[in-house]
């Protein structure tokens, strides 16, 4: 019988969501091709992660050892390399997350095993798969096909499918072996360290106004800043402007900074690249501003204004300023 | 310290209007402005700075034509000392698996203490390269690389996870590490840097130079194909406001009114 195996992903004690959302594609695949579906989990001290998704697949194979108390690339190589050979997955999918980035090329590499990266949509028939990734920052979509034989790597971008219930299995923990012994490692893990939080906690604003890229200039900030001082909301924004270090890390929405949820979002000059949706996605009315009529943040975005941010902010905070209540 | 770093040259889209071209299977690059992408132009920065603290060479690499060329020149530029082009049509439609088979290849030749490269390309965005480089090589990797040290025969590496939690790891040298956009503030490049090094010589290499047979680079030796591009479904999408500026923002005052956004 065919089989897809997930990696479970977990951090600090805790699955992550891309864990359960690879498990409920990696079903609908095996549905789809008359396969089993199985889980591996590496870790140490996780028997009660192995518990919780027992019920989800139909096997759920359980590495333990001291050694897998942290991610690793070489130390989760070994395992999942011993554990790919011994059980011939026909599928292996894993996240395409700061894990799964730093996993999958190699191992695919070390497998020689047809890999395809940060996908959105898998479609298989029979053998063939057809997989939907982005191009261009989001701005294009592709379909990729493999050109060689299987077993296939795929890692999933977070948030890209949906967790939907299906009836349980009655599962069962697999315990296996581990393969790492003590010789010494050229890669080691020495800690987890947390980004300063800045002065003004993003995630408890009820309304923020985020700036990005197309904000140009770090003098330019205060135009927005003025909006979101006007609104009484807070100022945030999006990746480029924190690498170009016009505002602190703790300003930052998205994958790798902040999720936030306001009442209200105002997107300016942002174009909406996924990492920075996944962050903002939550919020309850999201206003983009963007010259890009094709800008993916109009996706998103409940009210759209495709205009040249320097003319539109300037203009909407002195009608704020006229109308608000004083 | 001997630094290798490997580049690639991507149409600039951020604010480009994008059409499908007529094969159907990318987009149409006329007129749209090529630059170092932007990964990797943190890459060869922090290259540098390593360089400029601990000595040692930085060698730029880089798989394509010879419209390469102006970006590896920009790494010259910007104080790399060497540029190699990957430069065969064999090369041509490569994967992110057979692009890495090429680098390695190349950089089997060269000593090194170190391989950067970016952490992904804007433009196909596999984030598939680096990582695998340094497999097919048998060295240790790590990537989303934000901060970094070098101790000696190691480095330490400060990766970035989610939610603002990082990871830091220590490395034996030789190693590879993607780098991650913001660890650094790549220096400017004027038009006078750029002719300073025009006549420095970029090495061209072929398939052949390199030991590699035509199957195992370009479609053939690759592992996925691209069937089709397309722009990307249209979901409900915003409601546009449109008119003039003081119409737009009388809808907007009246937007933040009704849902809140007036503290």
């Amino acid at each position: 019988m065919k089989e897809i195996i997930v990696l479970a992903e977990h951090r600090r004690g805790e699955l992550r969501d891309v864990t359960w959302e690879m498990i409920s594609k990696g079903r609908q695949l095996s549905e789809t091709i008359g396969a089993e579906i199985g889980v591996a989990l590496l870790g140490k001290g996780v028997k009660h992660l192995a518990e919780a998704l027992k019920s989800k697949t139909q096997r759920v194979f359980l590495i333990e050892d001291e050694r897998l108390e942290f991610y690793n690339s070489e130390t989760y190589e070994k395992v999942l390399t011993q554990l790919i050979i011994e059980r011939k997955p026909f599928l292996t999918l894993i996240g395409h997350t700061a894990m799964g980035m730093d996993l999958a090329p190699s191992l695919a590499a070390h497998l020689k095993m047809p890999l395809a990266t940060d996908c959105i949509g898998i479609d298989v028939k029979g053998e063939t798969f057809l997989l939907t990734r982005q191009l261009y920052g989001g701005k294009v979509n592709a379909e990729v096909s493999f050109l060689k034989k299987g077993p296939y790597m795929v890692t999933v971008r977070s948030g890209a499918f949906p967790v939907l219930e299906k009836d349980p299995f009655p599962g069962e923990i697999v315990s296996l072996s581990s393969p790492l012994t003590d010789e010494g490692l050229a890669r080691r893990f020495i800690q987890h360290m947390e980004a300063a939080v800045g002065e003004v906690d993003i995630t408890q604003a009820e309304i923020l106004v985020s700036v990005g890229r197309g904000i140009k200039e770090a003098e330019n900030i205060p135009i927005v800043k003025e909006l979101a001082d006007t609104l009484g909301g807070a100022l945030a924004c999006s990746r480029p402007v924190v690498d170009k270090k016009w505002l602190p890390k703790g300003c930052q929405v998205g994958t790798s900074g902040k999720t936030v949820k306001p009442k209200v979002y105002i997107a300016i000059g942002i174009s909406g690249a996924f990492q920075h949706v996944a962050g903002m996605k939550g919020a309850g009315t999201v206003i983009a501003i963007n010259k890009d009529p094709k800008a993916p943040i109009f996706n998103v975005a409940h009210y759209g204004i495709v205009a040249d941010l320097f003319k539109i902010v300037p203009v909407i905070k002195e009608k704020i300023k006229e109308l608000k209540p004083k | 310290m001997n630094i290798i770093v490997c580049i690639k040259r991507v149409p600039d889209t951020t604010e480009a209007d994008i059409f499908i071209d007529k094969s159907g299977k990318d987009i149409d690059k006329s007129g749209l402005v090529f630059d170092l992408n932007e990964w990797d132009s943190y890459a060869i920065e922090e290259a540098i700075l390593l360089k400029e603290k601990l000595g040692g060479t930085v060698t730029v690499l880089s798989m394509g034509g010879e419209e390469v060329n102006e970006s590896l020149r920009k790494c010259l530029a910007m104080g790399a000392d060497d540029a190699i082009r990957l430069a065969d049509p064999a090369f041509n439609g490569s994967d992110g698996f057979a692009t890495a088979k090429v680098l390695a290849e190349a950089i089997s030749k060269i000593p090194y203490d170190l391989i950067l490269t970016g952490t992904q390309a804007e433009d196909d965005g596999y984030g598939q390269v680096g990582a695998a480089v340094a497999e097919l090589l048998g060295i240790p990797h790590a990537s989303l690389v934000n901060r970094l040290e070098v101790h000696e025969k190691k480095v330490k590496a400060r990766r970035e996870l989610e939610g603002g939690l990082e990871e830091v790891v220590e490395v034996d040298l030789p190693a590879l590490l993607t780098i991650q956009t913001g660890i650094n503030e790549p220096r400017y490049v004027s038009i006078m840097g750029i002719r300073k090094v025009a006549k420095k010589e970029i090495k061209a290499l072929r398939a052949s130079d390199l030991n590699l047979k035509q199957e195992e680079v370009g479609p053939s030796g690759s592992d996925i194909r691209l069937e089709k591009v397309f722009l990307p479904p249209v979901g409900e999408g915003a409601e546009i406001l449109e008119g003039k500026p003081e119409e737009v923002a009388l809808r907007v005052f009246n937007i933040l009114k009704d849902k809140g956004g007036l503290a």
